[in-house]
């Protein structure tokens, strides 16, 4: 048995339900691909662990050794590998996201694009499916680094494991976000390259990932507020080694909690999400 | 009912006009043609039917609604093919229709049956679970026509729909894109450079520099040109311009053994002559003039068939050698 060919069915959009449905299977389908390839691309899967785990045991062992007796001024009895911890989940988070935002580039180059912009689904649908899916990967990838946890003597239970996973995903939201506005305006791969060195790595750097944000220099101060990444760090590190070593970012005198740091990614990434929305209607 | 209706079309970009007021209209399962060279404005032309551009002025309808004002209707209600693959080709050919099977609304319960079957029309329902990468460049394109009918459109815009395929690729091609058609009544839009392949559109409209410049079925275009050329050779030259003369009232040229006939409807006219001439005729040849001396006839250029937009020639090599990197 054949369907029946009915060009009419379905057409048009006659109610707001039956768009809101199509949008639905669009964010679905778009947020679907991403997983699916994430899953797909085994040696992405793991050559991407390998920079954050570089990272902990060359940085966090050559500081220890050379650096070591300030840093226990600085940190107390935590070792600088544990401090690091933290910081190294959100980098895997960030460069997870930004290269999954990014991917957009990839398809407006290989065509793909195409297909998903003449599709019957609003632009809202497109950048929000993109976000989920770059955002579930971020945080898949982030989640992995946390078996690490107990080799570093860090204790993890359900609840804080279900609390990091949330921040990781709003981290991992608001970058993904921000990267889909930059990806609907950049043209070329070649651009990517001073995306990356000019905007990621500082914002990598100045996330609070490697050292404490205290005691900087007032200019440096201001630079890491705006790092929409230092509201990720913080709150995980608080989660996981304590409200010591992260008593929350100073705005006004005033520390900020779990949940404020968390409103703040929310925000940032709604901000960003809306941009985004209106970089891809504005292009033709 | 017409499927395409444009109204003194538009499209500028900056001081340079593109599609320069168009007009014409593609009635209810009709295979139109748009003929020219690169950069007369075909692409231009599709992307504002598809709604990829908006118009700088005039109205143009697609499947009934209104391709600036009514969007998403034109969008549910058109397949595309473009003239760059647009697939991903990291996910299976199941995949990619099934992704767009989803973006385009198709009834959930409908979703598994129509994929195989437009799947087993394009002939790779057998190839289905293969990543896409793997496909040559003939199966990609028949992935996209299948693809393109998924969501059953109204009309199907194919922009030079074989650009760069081998010739017997390109037959292969067509004839899915013509079975299709023929199935589902289907309106066709295409674009081409390849002049055999404007042969397979029931109306061609010539396009140069933005403007059209003749609309008509493929003969009639031919007519513009010229008469059709019948060479006879028969056993006895002179009773046979003798009796040519007197039975069709045409002027026979000797032409050594043969006789070189103009005609205005050759094929029609062959029958004709060897039902009705006493002499015993060796052979017949029919010359027709081309799309070709068309275009050379309204524009004063050839339209150089085989060459290639050197710009896509450029991202079809790119996307080769990058292949491997992605």
């Amino acid at each position: 048995m054949t369907t029946a060919y009915a060009p009419t069915a379905g057409l048009p959009m006659r109610s707001w339900q039956a768009a809101a449905r199509a949008n639905a299977g669009g964010v679905y389908i778009i947020w679907y691909r991403d997983v699916l390839r994430y899953w797909r691309d085994r040696v992405r899967l793991i050559s991407s662990l390998g920079q954050p785990l570089l990272f902990l045991v060359v940085f966090g062992s050559g500081l220890t050794a050379s650096l070591g007796a300030g840093l226990t001024k600085e940190l107390g009895d935590v070792s600088y590998v544990r401090f690091l911890f933290p910081g190294i989940v959100a980098m895997a988070v960030l460069f997870t996201a930004i290269f999954s935002a990014i991917s957009i580039v990839w398809d407006r180059e290989f065509g793909f694009l195409r297909e998903v912009l003449v599709a019957p689904i609003s632009r809202a649908a497109v950048v929000l499916g993109k976000a989920l899916g770059g955002s579930t990967v971020a945080m898949f990838q982030g989640a992995i680094l946390l078996i690490l946890a107990p080799i570093l003597g860090v204790s993890l239970n359900p609840l804080l494991v279900l609390e990091l996973l949330v921040l990781m995903f709003l981290t991992a939201f608001a970058l993904t976000s921000m990267g889909i506005l930059i990806a609907a305006r950049l043209q070329s791969m070649e651009a990517f390259q001073m995306i990356m060195n000019f905007l990621i790595m500082p914002m990598f750097f100045l996330s609070g990932a490697f050292f404490p944000l205290r005691g900087l220099p007032a200019w440096m101060s201001v630079v890491t507020r705006l790092d929409p990444v230092a509201y990720g760090v913080d709150p995980m590190r608080r989660l996981l080694l304590g409200a010591d070593l992260a008593p929350g970012i100073k705005i006004a005198s005033h520390h900020l909690g779990t949940v404020e740091d968390g409103l703040i990614l929310a925000a940032f990434a709604a901000v960003m999400m809306v941009l985004a929305v209106w970089a891809f209607e504005a292009q033709e | 009912m017409s499927s395409i209706e444009v109204i003194d079309l538009v499209k500028s970009f900056g001081p340079l006009t593109a599609v320069d007021h168009v007009s014409f209209q593609v009635e209810d399962g009709e295979v139109f043609g748009f003929l020219g060279p690169n950069g007369a404005g075909k692409t231009t032309t599709i992307n504002v039917l598809c709604t990829l551009m908006r118009p700088t002025a005039g109205r143009a309808r697609v499947a009934g609604y209104d391709v600036a004002s009514q969007r998403n209707a034109v969008r549910q209600s058109i397949g595309l093919v473009f003239q760059d693959p647009s697939l991903d080709d990291q996910l299976t050919a199941y995949e990619n229709l099934q992704f767009h099977a989803h973006v385009y609304n198709v009834p959930g319960r409908e979703r598994a049956q129509r994929i195989e079957e437009v799947l087993r029309v394009v002939g790779l329902w057998d190839r289905r679970d293969a990543v896409v990468r793997t496909f040559s460049g003939g199966m990609k394109r028949r992935l996209e026509i299948a693809r393109g009918i998924l969501h059953h459109p109204r009309v199907l815009f194919l922009d030079e729909p074989t650009l760069g395929l081998d010739p017997q690729t390109r037959e292969h091609v067509w004839e899915y894109i013509l079975e299709v058609q023929r199935a589902h009544h289907i309106t066709i839009f295409m674009t081409t450079h390849y002049m055999d392949e404007a042969e397979h559109c029931d109306r061609i409209a010539i396009i140069d520099q933005g403007k059209i410049v003749a609309l008509d079925t493929p003969d009639a275009l031919k007519r513009m040109v010229g008469v059709d050329i019948v060479t006879v050779q028969t056993e006895d030259s002179e009773q046979a311009a003798r009796e040519i003369q007197e039975r069709f009232g045409l002027e026979p040229q000797r032409d050594d053994t043969r006789l070189r006939l103009e005609v205005e409807a050759g094929a029609e006219f062959i029958p004709r002559l060897v039902r009705e001439l006493g002499v015993a005729i060796r052979s017949v040849d029919l010359h027709r003039p081309t799309l070709d001396d068309v275009f050379l006839k309204l524009t004063g250029r050839a339209i150089r068939e085989g060459e290639a937009d050197p710009l896509a020639l450029m991202r079809l090599h790119g996307r080769l050698w990058r292949g491997g990197r992605r």
